[in-house]
């Protein structure tokens, strides 16, 4: 279990409370500047809230052994930095970081991360001749490979095309089928609606709403938060936004 | 992929005897040994290899860290100040006319080494990142470079002035036995300490938030380069002045046998530090130059900086 006990950090989380359930895609959404970052950054504990605390199974994220935490929660920064031209594998194998667990257990969980993101073919390409949506998937492989039960996305899906958008979603989605529990920032407000469990909306540092998407992303809460008259159109599932 | 640690491990082995051979008195291996020729063997040709392979792999494994932590391939050893400091310490060894006392040279550099580190992690050191860090150093290299031209500029006499700007350009001549206990144990644990780092700058390549998130605490692994680099650069100073480019340049041959991580990356630039340093002394003492030899800080920087620049240039077309 993961969750957040009054989150206070001053200007930007107002006191955010919230409990995150295994096995479901959670999507937090906002307005710019609402706290979503921040707020996955203390999720992830990497960011120390001035009170308050976030909580893996009942203990504070911010107790060490950092690498204890760093096994549980896999955490996919914004910012997609590589800094050296490593392969595919080599980058995958960079998420074992917190194991110690020996070579050949390495391999095995760097393997089955490129199989489940079908990057087997591209093992030992540079990431330099990687396209945007290749790479967004060898950076993902890097978190799955080290075995986390938590994946947290900081918009892992903001700088590509719409096909490789859903085709990510669909390997998260497998993640959470697979008992992960996942948490992604998303700024695509339709694709929190379509392919979220469940949806926090973030506006001013709090929680303004918090539940099934059709609900958190009600028609109501866009104006409020949003400031934007906007209707949603189409089936669940298939919905697009009309403003 | 090749393994270049056995390949450069070869060359060296390859490297040091003949490197003893080279000089102005020539050493014919196939004749005997005359009594003349062992001395010139014991106690100079070999402690200046061995210092030469001290030094150059103290240069290309901080150089090879630098460039891990910095994320930069650009980066070398000088930029955190600590070799400005080391070099500001033994210019001042001179200033007060304590360098000719032995041990007073490399001592007063390592107090110089050490006081830069201290500096580096004091300023720099509340948050661990990088930035800061940086600066520091830069601010620390333009102020021992500062007080270093104020040393030399109110030399007490034109002799130490003179002696102040001979030994910042680095060289290797007339070093003994004592210059390489002092740079030995320095040096071996420097790299030591570098090796250590390597996991942490690993997780550096996919920059600072991700590698906290894989269990990196940053402000050890800054005290470790720390540690490391003022091992390794101080102690390589306070043997030998001011040695550029090698840490610059050896990780740049030594990548692309890699498989690109930044740990795999620090024996081998050790080794083809020393490999450089090696043969670049070696031709130092061979080259015929009038009034004396060529030194080796002024051979590696006419040696480095075209050969850098070609580098550069050949990196921007693979970009373009």
């Amino acid at each position: 279990m993961l969750a957040a006990e009054n989150l206070v950090l001053s200007g930007r989380l107002h006191g955010v409370s919230l409990r995150l359930r295994p096995g479901e895609v959670t999507a937090i959404c906002g307005p710019n500047g609402a706290g979503k970052s921040t707020l996955l950054s203390c999720l992830a504990g990497l960011t120390l809230p001035q009170s308050g605390a976030a909580l893996l199974d009942g203990a504070a994220l911010a107790a060490p052994p950092a690498e204890a935490r760093a096994r549980a929660i896999g955490y996919l920064p914004q910012v997609a930095e590589v800094a050296w031209d490593v392969s595919v594998q080599t980058l995958a194998g960079l998420g074992r970081l917190p194991w110690r667990t020996g070579a050949a257990e390495d391999a095995a969980a760097v393997d089955a991360a490129l199989t489940a993101l079908d990057l087997l073919p591209l093992a030992y390409r540079p990431v330099a001749q990687l396209s945007g949506g290749e790479r967004a998937r060898a950076l993902l492989a890097r978190v799955l490979a080290g075995t986390p039960r938590w994946l947290l996305a900081d918009e892992p899906l903001a700088s590509l095309d719409l096909a490789h958008q859903l085709a990510l979603l669909a390997h998260l989605r497998a993640c959470a089928a697979a008992g992960m529990g996942v948490v992604l920032v998303l700024h695509d407000l339709a694709l929190a609606m379509n392919h979220a469990d469940r949806v926090l909306v973030l506006d001013h540092g709090t929680l303004a709403a918090d539940g099934p998407p059709d609900l958190a992303l009600s028609e109501p809460v866009l104006a409020q938060v949003w400031g934007v008259n906007a209707r949603w159109l189409g089936e669940p599932g298939q919905r697009a936004l009309q403003v | 992929m090749t393994r270049p640690i056995p390949l450069l491990l070869a060359a060296l082995a390859l490297a040091l005897p003949l490197s003893l051979l080279a000089g102005r008195v020539w050493i014919d291996p196939t004749a005997p040994l005359g009594s003349e020729a062992a001395l010139i063997l014991a106690e100079l040709r070999l402690p200046r290899a061995l210092l030469a392979v001290l030094l150059g792999a103290g240069l290309g494994a901080a150089g090879a860290a630098m460039q891990g932590y910095l994320r930069n391939p650009l980066a070398d050893p000088g930029l955190f100040g600590i070799a400005p400091g080391a070099a500001l310490g033994a210019v001042l060894s001179f200033w007060t006319g304590w360098a000719s006392a032995g041990w007073a040279l490399p001592a007063f550099a390592l107090t110089g080494a050490a006081g830069a580190m201290l500096l580096l992690t004091i300023i720099a050191g509340r948050n661990g990142g990088v930035v800061l860090f940086t600066l520091a150093g830069m601010m620390i290299a333009s102020l021992a470079g500062a007080l270093m031209s104020l040393a030399i500029s109110l030399s007490p006499t034109p002799f130490a002035m003179s002696e102040i700007v001979t030994w910042l350009m680095g060289a290797l001549t007339d070093r003994s036995w004592r210059e390489v206990w002092i740079a030995a144990p320095l040096t071996l644990a420097g790299i030591a300490v570098l090796r250590a780092a390597g996991r942490g700058l690993d997780a550096l390549t996919l920059g600072e938030a991700a590698a906290r998130s894989l269990g990196l605490d940053p402000r050890r692994l800054q005290l470790l380069l720390v540690l490391g680099v003022g091992l390794t650069v101080g102690g390589g100073v306070a043997v030998a002045g001011i040695i550029g480019f090698v840490g610059l340049m050896v990780p740049h041959f030594v990548r692309p046998f890699t498989d690109g991580r930044p740990s795999r990356l620090i024996v081998p630039s050790a080794l083809a530090g020393a490999l450089l340093v090696l043969v670049a002394d070696g031709l130092c003492r061979v080259l015929p130059l009038a009034g004396g030899e060529l030194r080796l800080g002024i051979a590696l920087s006419l040696l480095g900086a075209p050969f850098f620049l070609h580098l550069l240039l050949r990196l921007r077309r693979e970009l373009v």
